[in-house]
C-alpha cells in the first residue's frame, strides 16, 4: 500500500500530488514536466518534500506535520534509475551485491541465484558495467535493487534509453516481476503502450496534479487523460485467453469477455491469458452487424456513456459482453447515426490493428 | 653507486625522500578532508578557507618560512605548545622540514583531490544511498574508489613539490647536514662554494630522477585506476 499527499515547489514548477494504490505496479503516467520523477524520488528520499506525508506498506516516511523524514538508506525502497546507476567500479556480481551489504540478515530474502535466473544475467556476473550493453546494465539495476530486499520498488522511465529491440527484452522481465516477484513496483512512464502491458494501477499526472488514478482499465479508456502525449494510443484494456492458432493464415484466435478476437500470430500457448489493449481510434462503430467486411473482429455490446475528447472527436465507451471498450467516433457520426447511451451496437476492429506492443502477458488477478 | 655520490650527499638524497614522504603521508587525510569539505561543504567562511588553503602557492615561500618560525619555532605559539605537551619540535629539525614541505605542496594535493571529487557523479552516491547505505560508507566505497585518481595525482605532486622545496625550509629550518639538509639546500650549499660544480651536477641529476620516476609511477597507478574503472 502506497500512500502520498505531498506539495513541493522547485523553482517555477508546483508539485501538489495525492494517491494512494495497492496495486502490484502503479504506473506513474505523464508528460515530461508533470512531476513524475519529483514523486519518485520523494518516495526515494532523494526529494524531501516541502509539506505532505508518504507511506509504504502502513510505514510513515515523510510527515512534514510531525517533522518525519527517513533518510533514504534507511527506506527500504529500491530504486532502479534511468540511466543504471551502476557503479563502475565494481563488476555486475559486487553490484548486485552492493545492497546486501547493508541489509540485516535477517531480512535478506531474496535469493541471489532466484534473481540472476529472473534478470537471465548470471552469464554477466564477472563483467564491468563499462561493458554492458543498455538493456543488460537496466537488468543487472533491476537485479541490484531487488537483492537489497526493499519494500517497494521505484523505476523511474528504466525503458526510456533504450531501443525497441532493448525494450522487447526488458518488458518480459518487469512482466515476471509484477506477476512473481512480491514487491509492488511503481514505474514512471510516459509511454500508453508501456503502460497498458505493464500497469495495475495507473496515476495520470498533469503539470504537478494528479489528473486521475485508478485501475489501468478504467484509467486507460478515459482517453482525454492522455492528450497531450498518448491520444493515439489511449484505449480499452482486457483480458482474454488464447482460444486457438491458425497458423496456416498466421493468426491467433483469443477469447475475451467481449466475444473472439483474432490476431496476428502469437507465441503463446493455448490456453495462457493475456492482456490486450484495443485503441480507441482502431474501432469502428457499426449500428447493425455488417456482412461481406473484411474485418476479422466484431464484438457486439451497449453503449455505456459518450465524453468529450480532443477537436472533431467523441470517445464512446462501450459494455461488450463485461468488457469496457472506447471507440473514437467524430461528433458527426455520433449525430448521424444518433449514437447515445443504451443503444445496440457492433465495435469492429482489424485484426493487423494489433501490433505486438498491445499484446502482453498477464495473470488474471494482475488486471 | 656509493662512489658516485660522497655520504653526505647520500645523506642529502635519503633525508630528502624520507620529508617528501612523511609531508606527503601526513598531509594526505587533512587534503581529503579539506578537498571534500571545499568542494562538497555549505559553511560559512567556507572562501576563507579555501583562500587559506591556496595562499602558499602564491606567496614567497620565504614568507611561508618566516610565519611558521614565528608560529612553530621554539618560542612560536605553537611550537612551544607541541613540545610542551608531546615533546614534538619542529625548529631546526628534520620534522620541520616535513611540515615546511607539507604545507608548500598542501594547495596542489587539495586542488587534484578537489577536481577528482567534482568529478565524481553524485547520482552514483544517491543510488549508493537507496541500496541503504550510510553516507560514511556510501564515501567509503563509492566516493572513495572513484577519486583514486586524483588522490594519486595530488601525492605525486605534493611528493615532487617536496623534493624541490627550498625557500620554506631554508628559512624555518636552516641548511643543517644530516638534519634538514634537503637536496636543494646542498645544491645551494654546493653553488656556495667554489669547485662544487660537480656536487651540485650529481645531485642534479638525482633530483631529476626522482621526479621522473614519480611522474611515470603516478602515470602508471591512474592508468592502472582508469582501466580497472572503465573496462
Amino acid at each position: 500500500m502506497l500512500d502520498v499527499d505531498i506539495q513541493h515547489r522547485q523553482g517555477a514548477f508546483s508539485l501538489n500530488a495525492r494517491f494512494q494504490s495497492d496495486g502490484k505496479l502503479t504506473a506513474l503516467f505523464g508528460p515530461s514536466g508533470s512531476g513524475k520523477t519529483t514523486v519518485v524520488n520523494a518516495i526515494g528520499g532523494l526529494v524531501r518534500p516541502d509539506h505532505g506525508r508518504i507511506a509504504v506498506q502502513g510505514r510513515m516516511l515523510v510527515d512534514t506535520k510531525k517533522g518525519v523524514f527517513v533518510p533514504k538508506h534507511r527506506r527500504r525502497i529500491g530504486y532502479v534509475f534511468q540511466e543504471g546507476r551502476l557503479f563502475p567500479h565494481l563488476n555486475v556480481r559486487q553490484n548486485l551485491l552492493f545492497g546486501r551489504w547493508f541489509t540485516p540478515r535477517r531480512e535478506r530474502t531474496t535469493g541471489f541465484e532466484s534473481v540472476v535466473e529472473l534478470l537471465g544475467i548470471g552469464h554477466l556476473l564477472e563483467r564491468r558495467p563499462a561493458t554492458l550493453s543498455g538493456g543488460e546494465k537496466q537488468r543487472v539495476a533491476i537485479g541490484r535493487a531487488l537483492l537489497a530486499d526493499p519494500q517497494l520498488l521505484l523505476m523511474d522511465e528504466p525503458l526510456a534509453s533504450l531501443d525497441e529491440a532493448r525494450k522487447a527484452e526488458i518488458f518480459p522481465y518487469i512482466e515476471r516481476l509484477r506477476d512473481e516477484g512480491g514487491v509492488p513496483i511503481v514505474l514512471v512512464s510516459h509511454s500508453v503502450p508501456e503502460i497498458a502491458r505493464l500497469a495495475t494501477t495507473v496515476v495520470v499526472l498533469s503539470e504537478g496534479r494528479v489528473a486521475a488514478s485508478g485501475p489501468a482499465s478504467d484509467i486507460l479508456r478515459h482517453t482525454i487523460l492522455f492528450r497531450q502525449t498518448g491520444l493515439t494510443e489511449a484505449g480499452a484494456l482486457i483480458e482474454a485467453q488464447v482460444l486457438r492458432h491458425e497458423a496456416d493464415f498466421g493468426l491467433t484466435v483469443l477469447q475475451a469477455g467481449a466475444g473472439t478476437l483474432t490476431v496476428p500470430l502469437l507465441d503463446h500457448p493455448t490456453g495462457s491469458r493475456m492482456r490486450v489493449r484495443l485503441r480507441a481510434r482502431d474501432i469502428i462503430l457499426s449500428l447493425h452487424e455488417p456482412k461481406g467486411m473484411s474485418a476479422l473482429n466484431v464484438l457486439p455490446g451497449f453503449i455505456s456513456s459518450i465524453e468529450e475528447a480532443e477537436g472533431p472527436s467523441m470517445d464512446v465507451q462501450l459494455d461488450c459482453g463485461g468488457d469496457a471498450l472506447v471507440a473514437r467516433v467524430t461528433r458527426k457520426s455520433i449525430a448521424e447515426l444518433g449514437l447515445k447511451p443504451g443503444l445496440h451496437v457492433h465495435a469492429i476492429i482489424k485484426s493487423i490493428a494489433f501490433d505486438p506492443d498491445a499484446l502482453g502477458g498477464a495473470k488474471p488477478e494482475n488486471m | 653507486m656509493t662512489d658516485w655520490l660522497s655520504p653526505e650527499e647520500w645523506t642529502a638524497v635519503r633525508l630528502s625522500l624520507k620529508v617528501a614522504f612523511v609531508a606527503m603521508a601526513a598531509s594526505l587525510v587533512p587534503g581529503i578532508a579539506i578537498a571534500l569539505l571545499l568542494e562538497r561543504g555549505r559553511f560559512w567562511g567556507r572562501q576563507f578557507l579555501d583562500v587559506l588553503v591556496h595562499l602558499p602557492l602564491v606567496l614567497p615561500p620565504v614568507v611561508v618560512g618566516w610565519f611558521l618560525l614565528i608560529g612553530f619555532g621554539r618560542r612560536g605559539p605553537i611550537g612551544s605548545f607541541l613540545a610542551e605537551q608531546f615533546g614534538i619540535v619542529f625548529s631546526f629539525r628534520w620534522t620541520g622540514a616535513a611540515l615546511a614541505c607539507a604545507i608548500m605542496g598542501f594547495p596542489l594535493l587539495v586542488r587534484a583531490i578537489r577536481l577528482s571529487i567534482a568529478a565524481v557523479d553524485r547520482k552514483l552516491e544517491d543510488a549508493a544511498g537507496t541500496l541503504g547505505a550510510h553516507p560514511v560508507w556510501v564515501f567509503a566505497v563509492v566516493t572513495l574508489p572513484l577519486i583514486v585518481p586524483g588522490i594519486i595525482a595530488g601525492m605525486v605532486l605534493s611528493f615532487a613539490k617536496a623534493m624541490g622545496e627550498f625557500g620554506a625550509t631554508i628559512t624555518f629550518v636552516s641548511n643543517i647536514p644530516g638534519e634538514t639538509q634537503t637536496i636543494p639546500s646542498a645544491i645551494y650549499t654546493y653553488t656556495q662554494v667554489p669547485g662544487g660544480e660537480s656536487g651540485a651536477m650529481r645531485l642534479t641529476l638525482v633530483s631529476i630522477a626522482v621526479s621522473v620516476a614519480a611522474l611515470w609511477l603516478s602515470e602508471w597507478l591512474a592508468r592502472r585506476m582508469r582501466g580497472r574503472i572503465h573496462a
